[in-house]
């Protein structure tokens, strides 16, 4: 595909960040708000199709590397199967660290409150996994889906170019 | 025109059990009465201190079925890479 025009690129270059920075706030808020690690992957890796149909393919992916996104989803899966795996001394997938103090323990107090970032346990360490899996794992479906399209295939050696130019 | 009878008897069967399935249906707005979500509503603050009791089921309480989940998820992935890698031609 070719890039789109000069209009849709700089929106895109603006917003690419906002979508990044909520997919993030999703995620590591999963045990607050709604949403979660697999709700904020997919809206991180939204932006790797963002970058594909407005700047096209050559330039996206001279960037983009696979790679990378092969380890964070395997990575995530690591960590939250190990995540789940650290408190079997009580059952699988038991919170270990609820309430137990530190980065991930702090208590929250009963009833109607606006909830405390760094509680929650094992709840936000699996949560930034899934996102971790999440993010790697759809960004690696849209890249690969698009190296597959045959019209971006035979473009380099026939000329041919987009549908949309 | 068999054919005809018989789709009849069909719609009419299918039709007869929706019908008795409405008869049967739970009231709306009804709550049905549920120990396992009182308990989760109840203790998740205090257990797992989390203030989302629907994170509290699906990561803590029922976290093996979003193991799965993440494990679905992999061999999708796995599956499209292995589809869609770069091979020679005819092969």
């Amino acid at each position: 595909m070719n890039p789109l025009s000069v209009v849709v690129r700089t929106i895109c270059d603006i917003f690419t960040w906002f979508i990044g920075i909520f997919g993030i706030y999703i995620i590591i808020h999963g045990h607050m708000t709604p949403g979660g690690g697999f709700q904020g992957g997919a809206v991180v890796a939204t932006m790797m199709a963002f970058l594909l149909v407005s700047h096209g393919g050559k330039k996206t992916l001279s960037f983009a590397k696979p790679g990378l996104y092969t380890a964070m989803e395997t990575i995530g899966l690591l960590v939250f199967i190990g995540a789940g795996l650290f408190g079997i001394t009580t059952t699988f997938f038991f919170n270990f660290l609820a309430g137990q103090g530190g980065v991930f323990g702090a208590t929250v107090p009963i009833g109607p409150n606006s909830g405390v970032l760094n509680s929650a346990g094992t709840i936000s360490i699996m949560n930034m996994a899934v996102g971790l899996e999440v993010i790697g794992g759809l960004s690696l479906i849209i890249l690969y889906m698009f190296k597959g399209i045959r019209l971006f295939d035979n473009a380099a050696e026939s000329g041919e170019t987009g549908h949309d130019r | 025109m068999k054919k005809r009878v018989l789709f009849m008897i069909a719609i009419l069967v299918v039709a007869g059990t929706f019908w008795g399935a409405l008869d049967n249906i739970h009231p709306f707005g009804d709550v049905p009465v549920a120990p396992m979500d009182d308990y989760y509503i109840e203790n998740a603050q205090q257990e797992r201190s989390v203030n989302n009791v629907v994170t509290a089921v699906v990561f803590d309480y029922r976290g093996f079925d979003t193991l799965g989940e993440a494990a679905v998820l992999f061999t999708a992935v796995c599956s499209v890479l292995a589809l869609f890698r770069k091979g020679r031609e005819g092969q």
